[in-house]
């Protein structure tokens, strides 16, 4: 297996904005912790899930990975080199084999262009193909997601959330990428339809090879079409290995917290406890391991050092 | 139908407007410039509508031959700072940083003083004139803009298309002229409609001044400064333009209100 | 039964023409039970849960009846349907930040609540407001009693929600998908807290949702909607074993499931949400079902009932 991107212990920092108070009263400089030294690699034509719940720096992965963000510290490396150095040619290469489907289908697509002239703008700025052939791929693309050719010729609005987030996978296949990063791209939908857009997405894998970064909220998505599992807390991964060890041998106490709160659809099943406490604000992540407030088998070591990713997992616990 | 009515009526007085300023021979009862001794201080009258002034010259037609200046001074008065506002508007809106904190703390300079007043005070450095007037008016009114255009960059610059634009590896001048822009203009667009009542104002209280058209030039402001005089004995002279300033400010509000509301529930 | 809906239905009347978003709902609740109303978006659940509280606004025209206690809750003056709400029903809604007043603290909003629907006294009440802090897991009560919504996070806000509701001890509890907004791990927290006070007050619940988990892990009878209309209600173990609705069944199949792996395809439904402003003349299903005959089509089905057990489709046997 050849790795096609990777992250390299990437850091970001939000910078909180500072009052006038701020200033005066001389208070630190506060800032959200969105990633904490996040590593994965991902291999060519496999799909890796990133889970996680809110704070936990998945987005803002997704978006340093496909160069809308730039890491505080660490790299995000294509090919063997750092995106950020990436200039003129080296840069449209990249863009051209890392794309990405956003999560809301309304706020993704121009609502001024028809779906037609927003494929076609991306044929023709890239020089995909000669010009004369451009509304032949057009059409293609509209048939690779299962829409019809009349689809070109109407707006966005014309369209439910589904088929936008098949016009929006269109657009990013256009660019005949090698990676595609799929964020939440379908916790907007009904379940009928999300099942509509996972299978789109497995049957594009399967037919072009495509390595996927599914980033979402659900287990059991991940579960259901992810090869490797990288569960994120707090900005950091805490746990990551195949999809069938995650699930049937979890390591790390928030990956097992994590399974057994998803309700199961079996009903009466019985269920472990309930994890203590709430989300610790990104803005404050607590000191060592930042699941440590909430972990049922937490050690002294745990509130002052953190562990750090070994083997898959981040905790004192597992050795 | 609660947005056609204002919408349409707003449109068929400026559709009036326009057919005015365009062939104004073909409408004028009178030469507007012809002396006529015998109707000197006319009153309204079934002959002169609208009364005739001092030197016998009949108001209705003055009134219909100024309307092309100052649909002139609506349409000029408006495009200089629509299209500096904009540009400004669009690039610190995008790029933020201390051009944006600049941009600010100048906007709210000029937002301080009363809009009129800085008006004349740059025409009073300028000389009187209505070249100088839209000079003058482009150094004050651009701010509007401006700030409503940095409003909407901002909000779209953070909409998932324009994040899809960079992604895709569009350049910056691309995802701002074909996708920001569009979507940031029509707010900016459809104030331009509003202001453009404000500008036959503005021009015609320059005019009545003294600072804006020149006689002969007849405009709607100076047409109502030359009734002055003749305020307590004959009314009638700035009856006419009063109206007729009351009617195109009329016209493009309406038609501005219109248009923001049909944009609205387009939406 | 305390709460029992008949031939419920919920015109809209909006500028592009009437919307059908509850189109004849039969429900019913046993005291003490938990009623699981799960569907898709535009199923009419939400607006379902509305009517039954008559919180729905001046351009829904409500008809059928909704029997609280053998009482019409439809037919009821202003007063007593003031008293109703408060002190027999408690409502939960979606979005606790939109449902809590941001600009008062929590200590009054559950204060105001107290005052409105018993008779204690100031003192009293301070003392119930701790109380209920408590019951639904609040700790440090005192000093949360001050704060203000936004000082809350998202899951703290939704149990203040909650503590709001059971202020004067209702005997059914409404609530519109209370967990939707919430990760998973507090989506369980809240749910258990919900069965617990259902069992510890002898409350009956009525728990609108969108995920067939929950109602698998929180619910004794689900009913299952799909454009406004039920189609298909029962106990929630013996629906999810045999579903008798098409619906049903596509629903639970386009789910990633718990033995799902990676690779495995899901069952999608196939089309879009129905629409609702022009109702279909047989079953609403019947376009987008993989099993419907040529009556699915011009006749809408009854509903029929086998023990206990209600469904309404002509392909059941077939199931």
């Amino acid at each position: 297996m050849s790795i096609v991107l990777q992250a390299n212990a990437v850091e970001r920092r939000f910078p909180a904005p500072r009052g006038l108070a701020d200033l005066l009263l001389r208070r630190p400089i506060r800032a959200v912790h969105a990633l904490s030294g996040v590593s994965i690699a991902i291999e060519a034509g496999e799909t890796l899930g990133v889970v996680g719940e809110s704070g936990c720096g998945k987005s803002t992965l997704a978006r340093c990975l496909v160069r809308l963000i730039a890491p505080d510290a660490g790299a995000v490396m294509f090919e063997g080199q750092d995106i950020a150095t990436l200039r003129s040619s080296d840069r449209l290469r990249f863009n051209r084999a890392v794309q990405m489907v956003f999560q809301d289908p309304f706020a993704s697509l121009n609502p001024r262009m028809t779906v037609g002239a927003a494929l076609a703008e991306v044929l023709r700025v890239h020089n995909i193909v000669p010009d004369a052939d451009i509304p032949a791929r057009v059409l293609a693309l509209l048939d690779q997601v299962q829409l019809p050719a009349s689809a070109a010729g109407r707006y966005p609005h014309a369209f439910s959330g589904g088929q936008r987030q098949r016009i929006g996978i269109a657009r990013a296949l256009a660019m005949e990428p090698r990676v595609i990063i799929a964020d939440e791209p379908v916790s907007a939908l009904d379940v009928s339809v999300q099942a509509q857009i996972v299978n789109l997405f497995m049957e594009l894998q399967e037919r072009l090879g495509l390595a996927i970064v599914f980033i979402t909220h659900d287990l059991r998505l991940v579960r259901h079409m992810a090869h490797r599992v990288a569960v994120m807390y707090l900005g950091r991964v805490v746990e990551t290995g195949l999809t069938h060890d995650i699930f049937e041998a979890p390591r790390h106490p928030y990956t097992r917290a994590l399974i057994s709160a998803v309700p199961s659809l079996i009903p009466g099943q019985a269920r472990a406890d309930a994890v203590r406490g709430e989300l610790p604000s990104p803005m404050a992540p607590p000191p060592g391991c930042p699941f440590h407030p909430r972990c049922p088998i937490v050690m002294p070591r745990c509130a002052s050092d953190a562990p750090s990713l070994i083997n898959g997992v981040s905790c004192w616990a597992a050795g | 139908m609660r947005v056609w009515l204002p919408l349409g009526a707003g449109l068929l007085i400026l559709a009036a407007l326009l057919v005015m300023a365009a062939v104004p021979d073909l409408l004028t009862p009178y030469d507007p410039l012809g002396f006529d001794y015998e109707a000197l201080l006319a009153e309204p009258s079934p002959a002169h509508l609208f009364g005739t002034d001092q030197f016998g010259r009949d108001i209705l037609s003055r009134t219909i031959a100024a309307s092309r200046i100052d649909l002139q001074i609506a349409v000029f008065a408006m495009v200089g700072p629509l299209l500096i506002g904009s540009v400004i508007g669009l690039l610190v809106g995008w790029f933020g940083g201390w051009a944006d904190a600049l941009f600010g703390r100048l906007a709210d300079i000029v937002v301080t003083f009363p809009f009129l007043v800085l008006v004349i005070a740059i025409v009073a450095v300028l000389g009187p004139g209505l070249i100088n007037m839209y000079i003058a008016v482009a150094c004050v009114g651009w701010v509007v803009y401006a700030k409503l255009m940095r409003g909407e960059v901002r909000v779209q610059r953070s909409a998932d298309y324009v994040a899809a634009g960079q992604v895709l590896g569009f350049s910056t001048g691309r995802v701002l002229l074909r996708h920001v822009l569009p979507n940031a203009v029509r707010p900016v667009l459809v104030y331009a409609v509003t202001d453009m009542a404000l500008a036959i104002l503005l021009g015609s209280s320059l005019g009545y001044l003294g600072l804006g058209a020149q006689p002969p030039e007849a405009e709607w402001g100076v047409l109502i400064a030359d009734g002055k005089n003749f305020f307590t004995t004959a009314p009638w002279i700035s009856l006419a333009p009063g109206v007729a300033i009351v009617l195109a400010g009329l016209g493009f509000s309406l038609t501005g209100d219109g248009l923001q509301a049909l944009l609205d529930v387009k939406r | 039964m305390s709460l029992v809906v008949r031939d419920l239905r919920v015109v809209f009347d909006t500028p592009k023409g009437p919307v059908w978003a509850v189109d004849g709902v039969d429900l019913e609740v046993a005291p003490g039970a938990v009623l699981g109303l799960v569907g898709e978006s535009g199923s009419g659940k939400s607006v379902t849960l509305r009517a039954i509280a008559r919180l729905l606004h001046a351009n829904a025209t409500v008809s059928g009846e909704v029997l609280w206690e053998d009482e019409d809750v439809l037919a009821m003056p202003p007063d007593r349907l003031r008293r109703l709400r408060g002190a027999e029903i408690g409502i939960v809604f979606q979005e606790p930040m939109a449902a809590l007043n941001p600009v008062l603290t929590i200590g009054l909003q559950i204060d105001e609540s107290l005052e409105a629907h018993t008779e204690l006294d100031t003192k009293g009440r301070r003392a119930r407001a701790l109380e209920l802090l408590d019951l639904v897991g609040i700790a440090a009560g005192g000093a949360r009693l001050g704060q203000y919504p936004h000082e809350f996070s998202g899951g703290m806000r939704q149990r203040a929600m909650i503590a709001i509701a059971l202020a004067s001890s209702p005997k059914l509890l409404l609530a519109d998908d209370p967990t939707t907004a919430l990760d998973v791990t507090i989506q369980d927290q809240i749910l258990r807290l919900l069965l617990r006070l259902k069992a510890e007050l002898g409350m009956g619940l009525v728990l609108v949702t969108h995920d067939l988990g929950v109602v698998a892990q929180t619910c004794e009878r689900v009913a299952v909607m799909y454009a406004g209309r039920v189609c298909e209600a029962g106990p929630v173990a013996s629906v999810f074993a045999s579903p008798r609705h098409a619906y049903t069944q596509a629903l639970l199949r386009a789910m990633p499931g718990e033995g799902a792996r990676a690779g495995a395809k899901l069952v999608p439904i196939p089309g879009q949400a129905p629409r609702l402003d022009r109702p279909a003349q047989g079953c609403a299903f019947q376009p987008r079902c993989t099993v419907s005959e040529s009556a699915c089509e011009t006749r809408r089905p009854s509903m029929e009932t086998d023990g206990d057990r209600r469904f309404a489709c002509y392909a059941e046997a077939r199931l």
